[in-house]
């Protein structure tokens, strides 16, 4: 337990004091979106580490909530702060009417149905011109505000973002190791054996894929007020699998894992720009090599490795079941 | 609780799989507070019976009644709340949880926490947690595992394995606990530690009901005896009646 307090002390204040030493050049900008995306990678992992259930459509809630937020307010000009409650809520309820028939399903179905969400919701963003601007985006959305201060610059942007990603983690990281964290990861283990000892697993998986929408959506809000421009293209497919080597990468169930995740796939396009347009296949040979090499992710899989580099008198656990 | 009255009781159930009967008017009681031994050869639908008593199947046709409450077609999760419980033959873990936060799962309907008192720690969770950390490790005690209490359930010898399901169904304080072939796979002295976790859960007034193979198992532990064959019931009555029974013999030994 207090482990686990220290390791959040810690990441916290690496988070608050990284501007210091970063500067606020075009690097904050995309720590801006490791903070964004950091958010979505431990939606999805709450739903995938931990619960054991796929989903290949969370660019769905990430866009919805983007543009439930950004209509509200370029079009109808509501105060963002309430678009984002609106936002959050809306998706909330959608995920959770949505969850009952999607969630009946198991593994490849699973995987199939809600890629088809994705796939349908995207659309919608692209066909439903009136509202969204279609292909060619909706501008003009609103910054936020907090007491004069408006959040307008990376470095202001940074700090708004990374409040509720540690937000986030904070609550995750205490979700995981509760009651319910432990009801979640039964089921991940043994859907049966988790009913049988009264985990009501039916019910648990809508509500636990409607808080992951719900958090995506609180991304989704967050990047269409620190960008102010959004387009279908920032939520199509491309984005469920990316969110998905994220998760991947870091460990399932790893919260912090996922922030690892994030920072790896959103910083290295940056720093390697020549694989931009085939960024797809890295996130593919990505997700092969560690789920070959490493199934427990980065957080599990390295400290192994240093285990077995160091210590070679006695032979590591290797974790093979966790893929 | 008050003994000797009918705390289970199977109403004529059938079950077709696909035109193939494995169960075919099956009907008997188990009495509270005893150990009820249900025996008979391979295909004699013992554990479809278990399955459909502990909502996995339903049934075709007939009913279960349990404390007086008709509770056919009720889904696990809600015999779990009214106190029932099962183990698998072949063992269902949480694999990749530690041994003590199995058991930590079986006082899920013992305890209220939600996903907000969860997620924001909240002073109720917390002491609630506390309690039910506690509670876990004694019944790890209680099942001689306190030691492996720290580890991964997966990496448990199958042994170990089997005492972990049956401590983790007893957290849930169940009135009547349902075993499916507990014995498998376990050596001979592992078997009678086995026996004595039995005997123990049935003198703290917990009903047993359990389907297993090793007959000597059976003949030690068990007060009344069913056995079925083919999906009927061939005979029902005490060890030693079950022992001098002519059709049992012959459903054993084969005619002739």
């Amino acid at each position: 337990m207090k482990k686990e307090l220290l390791k959040f002390l810690l990441f916290t204040t690496v988070i608050l004091i990284a501007p210091v030493f970063l500067g606020s050049g075009y690097l904050m900008n995309v720590l801006v979106f490791v903070g964004i995306f950091t958010i979505l990678a431990v939606a999805l992992n709450l739903l995938l580490g931990l619960a054991g259930q796929i989903s290949l459509g969370q660019a769905a809630f990430f866009g919805l909530g983007a543009y439930i937020s950004g209509v509200l307010t370029a079009t109808h000009a509501l105060d963002p702060w309430l678009s984002m409650v609106i936002a959050i809520v809306a998706v909330g309820i959608i995920a959770f009417i949505l969850g009952f028939p999607i969630l009946k399903l198991k593994g490849h179905y699973l995987a199939m149905a809600t890629l088809g969400m994705g796939i349908i919701v995207y659309i919608i963003f692209n066909e439903t011109i009136d509202i969204t601007g279609g292909p060619s985006g909706l501008s003009g959305i609103p910054h936020l505000s907090l007491g004069g201060i408006i959040f307008n610059s990376d470095i202001k942007n940074y700090y708004l973002v990374w409040f509720f990603a540690v937000m986030i983690i904070l609550l995750s990281v205490n979700l995981t190791s509760s009651r319910i964290g432990r009801a979640l990861r039964a089921i991940h283990d043994s859907e049966v054996a988790a009913r049988i000892m009264g985990v009501n697993a039916r019910l648990l998986k809508v509500q636990i894929f409607s808080i992951s929408g719900v958090i995506s959506a609180l991304a989704g809000s967050l990047y269409a007020h620190t960008v102010t421009f959004i387009s279908p293209t920032s939520f199509g497919f491309n984005v469920s699998i990316e969110l998905l080597t994220m998760v991947i990468i870091g460990g399932l169930g790893s919260i912090y894992g996922s922030f690892l995740g994030a920072a790896i796939l959103t910083l290295l396009p940056e720093f390697f720009r020549t694989f931009q347009d085939y960024d797809i296949i890295v996130y593919g040979l990505t997700l092969v090599v560690i789920t070959m090499f490493m199934p427990g992710g980065l957080v599990r899989g390295v400290p192994l490795l240093f285990r077995s580099l160091f210590k070679k008198e006695s032979m590591p656990q290797s974790n093979g079941k966790s893929g | 609780m008050r003994e000797d009255f009918p705390l289970l009781e199977i109403d004529g159930i059938t079950k077709i799989f696909g035109g193939l009967k494995a169960l075919d008017d099956v009907s008997f009681t188990i009495r509270a507070g005893e150990i009820t031994g249900i025996i008979g050869p391979n295909g004699a639908g013992k554990t479809t019976l278990f399955n459909i008593v502990t909502g996995i199947y339903s049934p075709t046709s007939g009913k279960v009644f349990y404390e007086g409450k008709d509770i056919t077609g009720f889904p696990p999760e809600k015999l779990a709340g009214l106190s029932m419980v099962r183990t698998f033959q072949g063992i269902e873990l949480f694999g990749r949880m530690t041994v003590l936060e199995n058991v930590m799962v079986g006082l899920h309907t013992r305890s209220r926490s939600g996903i907000i008192a969860s997620a924001f720690k909240l002073p109720g969770h917390v002491r609630e947690e506390r309690r039910i950390r506690e509670r876990a490790a004694s019944w790890l005690e209680f099942a001689g595992l306190a030691d492996l209490a720290n580890t991964e359930a997966a990496n448990l010898p199958f042994g170990k394995g089997r005492l972990l399901e049956i401590a983790r169904a007893m957290a849930l304080e169940p009135h009547i606990i349902l075993m499916d072939e507990p014995a498998a796979g376990l050596n001979s002295r592992e078997t009678s530690d086995l026996a004595d976790l039995i005997k123990k859960i049935k003198d703290s007034g917990i009903t047993v009901a359990l389907v297993e193979h090793d007959m000597a198992l059976v003949m030690e532990i068990c007060n009344r005896i069913v056995v079925l064959d083919l999906g009927h019931k061939l005979a029902e009555g005490s060890p030693r009646e079950i022992q001098e029974d002519e059709k049992v013999i012959t459903a054993y030994l084969g005619e002739d």
